[in-house]
């Protein structure tokens, strides 16, 4: 009997330190990765990475300065674009989402989730590049705010839910109108958690590379213009990272790395309004 | 709110309608958050009729077997996918296989067996894999993951595994292997994080239960939580196949990229995603670009089945919630 406890107590032990060995292996191949971005990537970037344009092949030197205004731009528009339409439809799922409609847009969302991003991207290209002509940032940003939107509606659900009752019973007592109470207090007391899924958001889209291939397409030159192709980050660290020469594999670690800083920057962010939200509700 | 139907009749506004605040300015609200949530549903259709659309030349010349000949020569106008359905199917199985048992092992130790301060932190460094955008994957999995799998990996499964078909032939870095192992590092944080989520949902009595009865620390864990969470588990699974089956970047720069149906994970593959895109700007015929539109929605219409079937079985375990669409 005891040898039957021992080996009970043996096989317990072991398991528990398998799960934490495993968990230290995900930890670490985090590490690996963000370490291998600052040991590559932290060498090239001096003040030309930042504002000098791309050189032609072969070339020494060169920055990405149009690759980084195009992701801001590409990646403000989508945000402008998915937003309102992601925020609204999470409104709608918890002031009134309990019918049949509100079962089909959460389940919609849920499944749109998980699109594949290229399938985006092609849908992008023919509904909007097709008949426009050309390729342009336009087009990568409406296929950003695709990506967006489901992903957004449903934290926004969620943190609009998480609002007490009482809240609204309160205002709704007061003589408020459904709306003004939904909109000014509901929401409002949700804000710090619906910014946390904005912020969320857009990390995620920032780094999207499949989308922008037939879309936004990648610009050598700086450009502005949003009905003409934009370079961004993620679509130079393609370029750069398949390309042949070792130039541009530095090049690439080192947008790699900027791409990655900016991606963390917007997780953090996102992390800490949450955390407010959560110290405020306490 | 009940009401009388003589009150009714007889008040032009009835007095239940101003209680129940139904003015204007709340049709208004109601109207337009209702056109923003069908703006999703729409647009679903829209994708789906835009791809079938697009397809359709493609459907109507090589129907069914599109699905599984596998000749794709753009010159010559013929195509079938059936390396890349193959490709696309062994490189997420390859990826699960790995992922799965680290994911789980991560969610477990987590929920269950960590000490409380460390649970946040762990947490959130394994969240950030998500975080990680997919093209920074694929340049570090060209230049630092193919190098180590090179030189430390390869040789030693083939000295002790080498006779099996898996491994056969010359491995030159761009691989089955190489896209699965990557996919397995991008998926383990939702497959972790779903996981998480479903074992912290599980009563506690269900642990104090085995634990009363004498069993110890894992047992309980074995035999009374997991088995309890076990529909939200395998929805977290393939929700984590779901993101394998669609992940392009990173595969694209390192699966290898031919059309090729192989078992050996050392030789390069292809997956739809990937085919797309590669091929999608260089597809200079009609049929061509529309043999592409079909790869992408059987790509689409795999990935919605299986993210439609992972939600379904999560939802059983923690009803209604967004579980893992918040994962980062």
């Amino acid at each position: 009997m005891s040898v039957r406890r021992l080996r009970r107590r043996i096989v317990s032990g072991t398991m528990t330190a398998l799960v934490a060995v495993l968990s230290f292996v995900a930890v670490l191949a985090l590490v690996l990765i963000l370490g291998y971005l600052v040991a590559k990537g932290a060498s090239s970037l001096d003040w030309s990475f930042f504002v000098k344009n791309p050189v032609p092949a072969g070339q020494a030197g060169g920055g990405v300065a149009n690759a980084i205004v195009g992701t801001v731009i590409i990646v403000g528009l989508a945000a402008l674009i998915g937003l309102p339409i992601g925020i609204g439809t999470g409104l709608y799922l918890a002031e009134y989402g309990s019918g049949s409609l509100g079962w089909t847009v959460r389940f919609v969302a849920d499944v749109l989730n998980g699109t594949p991003s290229i399938v985006v991207g092609i849908f992008a290209w023919t509904w909007l590049v097709k008949p426009m002509g050309h390729f342009s940032a336009l087009a990568g940003s409406v296929a950003l705010a695709v990506l967006m939107v489901p992903m957004l509606a449903r934290t926004t659900e969620e943190m609009v839910r998480l609002v007490p009752h009482s809240l609204r019973e309160a205002a709704l007592a007061l003589g408020y109108p459904r709306w003004r109470t939904s909109l000014r207090v509901v929401a409002r007391t949700a804000l710090a958690g619906i910014l946390t899924g904005c912020l969320v958001g857009v990390a995620r889209i920032a780094g999207e590379t499949a989308p922008l291939l037939f879309t936004a397409l990648g610009n050598l030159n700086f450009s502005t213009s949003v009905t003409q192709p934009m370079q961004t980050l993620s679509l130079q660290i393609f370029t750069y990272g398949t390309g042949p020469f070792d130039e541009w594999h530095r090049l690439a670690w080192a947008a790699a790395l900027v791409l990655m800083g900016l991606v963390l920057v917007l997780a953090l962010a996102a992390r800490r309004a949450l955390r407010s939200r959560h110290g405020a509700a306490r | 709110m009940t009401t009388l139907p003589m009150e009714r009749a007889a008040a032009p506004e009835p007095r239940w309608q101003v209680l129940r605040g139904a003015n204007a300015g709340d049709r208004l609200y109601r109207g337009a958050l209702t056109a923003l949530a069908l703006t999703l549903p729409l647009l679903l259709l829209a994708l789906v009729s835009e791809l079938a659309i697009s397809a359709w030349p493609a459907i109507q010349r090589f129907g069914l077997p599109f699905v599984w000949t596998s000749v794709w020569d753009p010159v010559a106008g013929v195509f079938g996918a059936a390396p890349m359905i193959f490709g696309t199917i062994a490189s997420s199985l390859l990826a699960l296989l790995l992922a799965v048992p680290l994911a789980l092992g991560v969610a477990i130790y987590l929920s269950e067996f960590a000490p409380k301060w460390l649970r946040q932190p762990v947490a959130f460094l394994v969240e950030l894999l998500a975080a990680i955008p997919s093209v920074v994957y694929g340049v570090w999995g060209i230049f630092v993951l193919i190098p180590f799998l090179r030189t430390y990996v390869v040789p030693p499964l083939r000295a002790s595994l080498g006779w099996t078909p898996f491994l056969s032939g010359v491995f030159y870095g761009n691989s089955l292997l190489a896209g699965g192992v990557i996919l397995a590092i991008m998926i383990v944080p939702y497959i972790a994080a779903v996981a998480r989520e479903v074992l912290l949902a599980v009563p506690a009595s269900q642990r104090e239960a085995a634990l009363g009865m004498g069993a110890t620390r894992w047992e309980a864990v074995w035999t009374a939580v997991v088995p309890y969470g076990r529909a939200g588990l395998i929805g977290a699974v393939i929700l984590g196949l779901g993101r394998a089956l669609g992940e392009t970047m990173a595969v694209t720069m390192l699966i290898g990229n031919r059309h090729d149906i192989g078992l050996s994970v050392l030789q390069p593959a292809y997956t739809m995603a990937a085919a797309i895109a590669n091929e999608f700007s260089e597809a200079t015929t009609n049929l061509y670009l529309s043999a592409l539109f079909e790869v992408g929605l059987i790509l689409f219409v795999i990935t919605v089945a299986v993210n439609a079937l992972a939600r379904l079985m999560i939802w059983r375990v923690a009803r209604g919630t967004a579980v893992g669409s918040r994962a980062l």
